[in-house]
């Protein structure tokens, strides 16, 4: 856990994310979007979340952009480059305050990294020393999907099938 | 004070959340484009899953992928279960991601705009 860049790779995430942000074309912004996307899978790849980050890699920074593009595509340019209009006085003082209330909290958070922190003492060690002698599975993210929470990963299927199923009805209708 | 500040530095990544969650949270509010809100949603919803994997880092392990050479204490490890619980969490996202796109889509076949002022004006 070395801070030597683990610091550079936070604050690209940042700027990708601003940038998304700040930018007027909308293309151009949903494609700094999947910039920061591919950051954020190099994160979670350092985190030592590597399926997380293969799926961040694959289904957000890839399936997501395209799915941004796609809607794009279809409109005209001058709908895509977007005005902006000053915000109101509510939200800027309101979220600078969710800000510091949040980042007050911090110091009652567990220590980065605490090998005891409660996350990390109460169930989890079950799965850790158990997975492989009852699943026969080595990768222990595969052995809670797929296993011990086989019914759950089932019924994502059925929220993917209806997403579908709404996309189909939304736009499968012919324009009068 | 002092002591606020010393534990935001030891958690960066706590920091870049709340960041990325505002940040997110203000163009969702705060922007006319429903594109934008979109990618506002978008940043909100990361950010919090960047929170949920940061706790499941523990100092000094390795990725939750069982070597036997290594064995099977829970120290060795990192904590499988937040990522499993994400995993699910960005298939759902994308999966509504898509869904408010189709109806971004339909809304602009429908007006001929993504602007929520003007969308307003041609309702009434």
């Amino acid at each position: 856990m070395s801070y030597s860049f683990e610091l550079p790779l936070l604050i690209l995430l940042i700027l990708t994310a601003g940038g998304a942000i700040v930018v007027k074309d909308l293309i151009s912004s949903v494609l700094i979007l999947g910039s920061y996307s591919f950051f954020l899978a190099l994160v979670w790849a350092w985190l030592g979340a590597v399926d997380v980050a293969f799926v961040e890699a694959v289904v957000g920074a890839g399936l997501a952009t395209v799915f941004f593009l796609l809607t794009l595509f279809r409109m005209a340019p001058e709908h895509i480059l977007i005005q902006r209009s000053p915000p109101p006085i509510s939200a800027v003082i309101a979220l600078p305050l969710l800000g510091l209330l949040l980042l007050y909290a911090a110091s009652d958070l567990p220590a980065f990294g605490d090998p005891q922190s409660p996350a990390s003492s109460h169930i989890s060690p079950y799965y850790l020393e158990n997975s492989l002698r009852e699943t026969q599975t080595p990768n222990v993210v595969t052995a809670v999907l797929m296993d011990y929470r086989a019914l759950d990963t089932m019924l994502e299927t059925g929220v993917i099938f209806t997403s579908g199923m709404a996309c189909w009805l939304l736009l499968g209708r012919k324009h009068s | 004070m002092l002591d606020v500040i010393e534990a935001l530095l030891r958690r960066p990544n706590f920091v870049a959340f709340v960041t990325l969650f505002l940040w997110g949270l203000y163009i969702t509010v705060v922007h006319h484009n429903l594109v934008k809100k979109l990618i506002g949603l978008y940043l909100v919803q990361t950010s919090v899953i960047f929170f949920l994997v940061t706790t499941s880092v523990k100092s000094g392990a390795t990725v939750p992928i069982v070597d036997l050479a290594a064995g099977t204490a829970p120290e060795v490890y990192m904590n499988p279960l937040p990522h499993a619980l994400t995993l699910t969490a960005i298939v759902v996202q994308v999966a509504t991601l898509g869904v408010s796109l189709a109806l971004v889509a339909a809304i602009y076949r429908r007006f001929g705009s993504l602007d929520e002022n003007e969308i307003l004006k041609r309702l009434e």
